[in-house]
C-alpha cells in the first residue's frame, strides 16, 4: 500500500533534459520508479536514452498524461518557472506533484499552492528531497539504497535528517518516507502525512522529524491527540540553534508559538509522543516501540 | 532580508504612502544639518533591525539641531541587542491624535497571506492580541484576489481604523505584493491632529528566494562584518559564527541543527558552523577546513558526513586531499555514516594523519571532539 506512490504509480518528470533532472532521472529509474515520460515544450517528440531505457518527452504535462496514463510528476524546473510547471500540471488534473526545485519564492508558492487546492492536486514541497517507497518507487532524489520496505511511516521537513534516520532504522524498514521541505509554505503538511500513514495498513509506527520555526509540529501534536493511533516516535532539531530572525512583531500573533523547540517537544510529549534526543536516541526508541523486550 | 526602518520608509513613500519626511545619516555633524532642513526640531531615531530601539534609548526628539546633532552622537554606535547603531534617521515630529497597527505578513500554517489590524496602535501589539483578542482583527488575504477596495474597507471597518485609512491598505498590499514581501507592517500608522494618515514607522521583510526577479535589492546589501563569513562567501560557502570552541563541517542543510544539538549535549559549545553542501569534493573540503582553522575559537573540528547522493568514499578522498593541501593544526573527528561508509573508512585509515580520529556514529564523534576541545 504505503502512502501517495506505489509500484504503480506512473511518474513524469518536468525539467528532465536540465542537468538536475537527467541526473536524477538515472538515479529514480535504478531505484524502480516507472517513469513514463519526461516534459519539455522545446524538446517535444525527441527522447532520452537512460542506458537503455527509451524515456519520450512530451510538450506537455496533459500531452504526457494522455500518452501515458501519468499520475505523478517530479518537478526540477528552475525556479523562475516552477510556478508555471506546477500549475500547468495542476491543470492536466494531475494527482500529485513534487517539487524538488530550491529557491522558489512564496509568493510563487502560495499562487500555486491554492491553485493545485482548487484543483484537487497534491503538491509535496517546494524545496523538498522527495518521497520514497522503498523496494517500490522513488519521486525526487531521496537516495534509494540506504534502507528498505518495512514498517515505518516517516514524514520530515529535513532531506538529511530524513536520510540519517533511514539509514539507523535500515533492519527495520519504510513504508513510505516523506520529505516535505523546509519552505515556509509547503503544499503536504506533517499532519497531511500522518492521516495518510494512520489509514496505511502497511504502517505500524510513524517517525515525525521537526525542526525550529514555525508551530507545525504543535499542530501535528494536537492532531496526533485526536487522530492518531499508531505509535509515533518524534525527533526535533535546534534546540541549541542561533535565534533566526523575527517577523516583526507579528510572527508570533499569527501562530501562537514561540516556535522553539522546547515548545515542540513538549507539545509531542503531551499527546503521547516519544521524543528521541539525538536522531541516534529516536532510533532507538522507534526499536523499543516496534520489537518491545 | 529584513530593512531598516528608512528602507521601509523609503518603498511606502515610492508606493504612494505618505510618511513623515525624514534622511538619514551615518555622521552627527550631518544630523545637525538634516535637522536644519527638517524644521529645527526632530526625531533621532537609531536605524538597527531589531525592536525595542525606543526603551533602549535609541529614540529621542531634539529640539533643535545643536541638540540633533548631540543626540546623534550619543545614539552612533550604541549597541541595542547586540546590534551596533551605524546609522540614525532624522524625522519631523508628527503631532499624533491617534495610533493603529496594521500588517500584511504570511500565515505558514494556512500557506497563505494574512492582515492584521488594530486601533489600539499605542499599546505593543502581542499584549493587544493576549489579553483583548477582540481588538485586534486578522483577515485572510486571498493572493489571486488581492485587496481590493471593498476589501480594504472591510479590513478598517473590522479593525475600527478610520476610513481615510482605506487608500494606506491599499497600497500597504502592493507593497507586499511588488516587492516580493513576507511582512509589510505600519507600527504605528496614525491620524495626526490635521487629519492626515501617515506610516510613522514600518518594518518590511523581503523574501530572499526572489532576488532574480528584484533587480534593485543589490543595492540594499551590506558588506560581511565577519572576515570569516567574508572568506566562506568568497569561496560560495555558508559560514555562520557561534560563541564555542567547537568547528562544525558538515555536508547538506538538514544535519546542521541537529549536529549544535548532540555537540551540545555532550557538553561543548559549537564555534562555528560551515556548510560545504551536497557535493563535498576535494577542493570544497579544502576551502571549508581552511575558513574553519583561520578561526582562533575553534580548538577541535567535528566533520559530520551522511553520504547519500555523494557516497563516503569520495568525501574521505575529498577529506585526504585537503589535509594534504591545508596544513593542519587542530584535531579533527571525522564521523563517516550512510553510502559506502566503509570504503570511506579505511580511505582516511590509511593515510592515518595524526590529528585525524573516526568515530563511527555522531553521538560519539560530537562527544570526542568535545573532549579534544577541553583537553587540547
Amino acid at each position: 500500500m504505503a502512502i501517495h506512490l506505489t509500484k504503480e504509480s506512473k511518474v513524469l518528470v518536468q525539467g528532465m533534459t536540465g542537468d538536475q533532472g537527467l541526473r536524477h532521472t538515472r538515479r529514480m529509474l535504478a531505484a524502480g520508479t516507472n517513469i513514463v515520460g519526461g516534459v519539455n515544450p522545446r524538446k517535444a517528440g525527441q527522447s532520452v536514452d537512460f542506458t537503455g531505457q527509451d524515456v519520450p518527452v512530451f510538450g506537455s504535462v496533459a500531452d504526457g498524461m494522455r500518452a501515458t496514463g501519468a499520475d505523478a510528476t517530479v518537478v526540477f524546473v528552475p525556479p523562475a518557472f516552477a510556478k508555471g510547471a506546477v500549475v500547468e500540471a495542476a491543470d492536466a488534473g494531475i494527482p500529485l506533484a513534487v517539487v524538488i526545485t530550491e529557491g522558489i519564492p512564496v509568493h510563487d508558492t502560495v499562487a500555486f499552492t491554492a491553485h493545485a487546492r482548487r484543483t484537487g492536486s497534491r503538491v509535496i514541497g517546494p524545496n523538498c528531497p522527495g518521497l520514497i517507497t522503498p523496494g517500490q518507487s522513488n519521486a525526487g532524489i531521496i537516495p534509494a539504497d540506504i534502507t528498505r520496505p518495512g514498517p515505518i511511516g516517516l514524514v520530515s521537513k529535513s532531506g538529511t535528517l530524513t536520510y540519517q534516520l533511514m539509514y539507523e532504522l535500515r533492519d527495520i524498514g519504510f513504508s513510505t518516507c516523506v520529505g516535505i521541505g523546509g519552505d515556509p509554505v509547503v503544499g503536504t503538511s506533517h499532519i497531511d502525512c500522518l492521516a495518510a500513514f494512520q489509514d496505511d495498513p502497511d504502517t505500524e509506527l510513524i517517525v515525525l522529524i521537526g525542526e525550529i520555526g514555525g508551530d507545525a509540529e504543535e499542530r501535528a501534536a494536537a492532531y496526533i491527540h485526536d487522530h492518531v493511533t499508531k505509535p509515533v516516535v518524534g525527533y526535533i532539531a535546534g534546540f541549541t540553534a542561533p535565534e533566526g530572525r523575527t517577523m516583526g512583531h507579528a510572527g508570533a500573533i499569527v501562530s501562537g508559538s514561540a516556535g522553539t523547540a522546547r515548545a515542540k517537544q513538549e507539545a509531542l510529549e503531551t499527546s503521547g509522543v516519544r521524543v528521541g534526543r539525538t536522531p541516534t536516541e529516536t532510533a532507538r526508541l522507534v526499536e523499543e516501540t516496534l520489537r518491545p523486550g | 532580508m529584513d530593512l531598516y526602518e528608512h528602507q521601509a520608509r523609503q518603498l511606502f513613500e515610492e508606493h504612494g504612502i505618505p510618511v513623515p519626511r525624514a534622511e538619514v545619516t551615518d555622521s552627527a555633524k550631518e544630523a545637525r544639518d538634516i535637522a536644519r532642513r527638517l524644521g529645527g526640531r526632530a526625531m533621532v531615531k537609531a536605524q538597527v533591525k531589531t525592536g525595542g530601539r525606543g526603551k533602549a534609548g535609541g529614540v529621542r526628539l531634539a529640539a533643535d539641531p545643536a541638540a540633533a546633532e548631540l543626540t546623534a552622537r550619543q545614539i552612533l554606535g550604541m549597541d541595542i541587542k547586540g546590534h551596533q547603531v551605524g546609522s540614525v534617521m532624522l524625522a519631523e515630529p508628527v503631532d499624533v491624535a491617534e495610533e493603529f497597527y496594521v500588517s500584511y505578513v504570511l500565515d505558514r500554517g494556512a500557506g497563505g497571506f494574512l492582515v492584521i489590524a488594530s486601533a489600539q496602535g499605542d499599546m505593543e501589539i502581542e499584549e493587544v492580541a493576549a489579553t483583548r483578542p477582540e481588538a485586534v482583527a486578522r483577515i485572510p488575504v486571498d493572493r489571486a484576489e488581492g485587496v481590493s477596495s471593498a476589501k480594504a474597507g472591510e479590513i478598517a471597518s473590522a479593525a475600527g481604523l478610520p476610513p481615510q485609512s482605506v487608500d494606506v491598505l491599499l497600497r500597504l498590499w502592493q507593497v507586499m505584493v511588488r516587492e516580493d514581501a513576507l511582512l509589510v507592517e505600519g507600527n504605528p500608522l496614525v491620524r495626526t491632529a490635521q487629519g492626515r494618515i501617515l506610516a510613522l514607522d514600518g518594518k518590511v521583510t523581503l523574501d530572499d528566494n526572489a532576488r532574480f526577479r528584484q533587480a534593485r535589492w543589490g543595492e540594499r546589501d551590506e558588506p560581511y562584518q565577519d572576515p570569516l563569513e567574508a572568506a566562506a562567501a568568497e569561496r560560495g560557502l555558508t559560514h555562520v559564527r557561534l560563541d564555542g570552541e567547537v568547528g562544525i563541517i558538515r555536508n547538506g542543510a538538514g544535519l546542521v541543527m541537529s549536529t549544535l544539538d548532540v555537540v551540545a549535549g555532550c557538553g561543548a559549545r559549537p564555534a562555528n558552523f560551515l556548510d560545504i553542501g551536497g557535493g563535498a569534493s576535494a577542493q570544497v573540503m579544502a576551502d571549508g577546513l581552511t575558513v574553519i582553522l583561520s578561526d582562533p575559537a575553534v580548538r577541535s573540528v567535528f566533520v559530520n558526513v551522511f553520504g547519500g547522493i555523494t557516497a563516503c568514499d569520495a568525501v574521505a578522498e575529498g577529506i585526504v586531499a585537503a589535509v594534504d593541501t591545508v596544513r593542519l593544526t587542530k584535531p579533527l573527528v571525522v564521523r563517516l555514516d550512510g553510502n559506502n561508509a566503509e570504503r570511506g573508512r579505511a580511505i582516511l585509515g590509511e593515510r592515518a594523519h595524526p590529528l585525524v580520529e573516526q568515530a563511527t556514529t555522531m553521538d560519539g564523534a560530537a562527544c570526542r571532539a568535545a573532549e579534544l576541545a577541553h583537553t587540547a
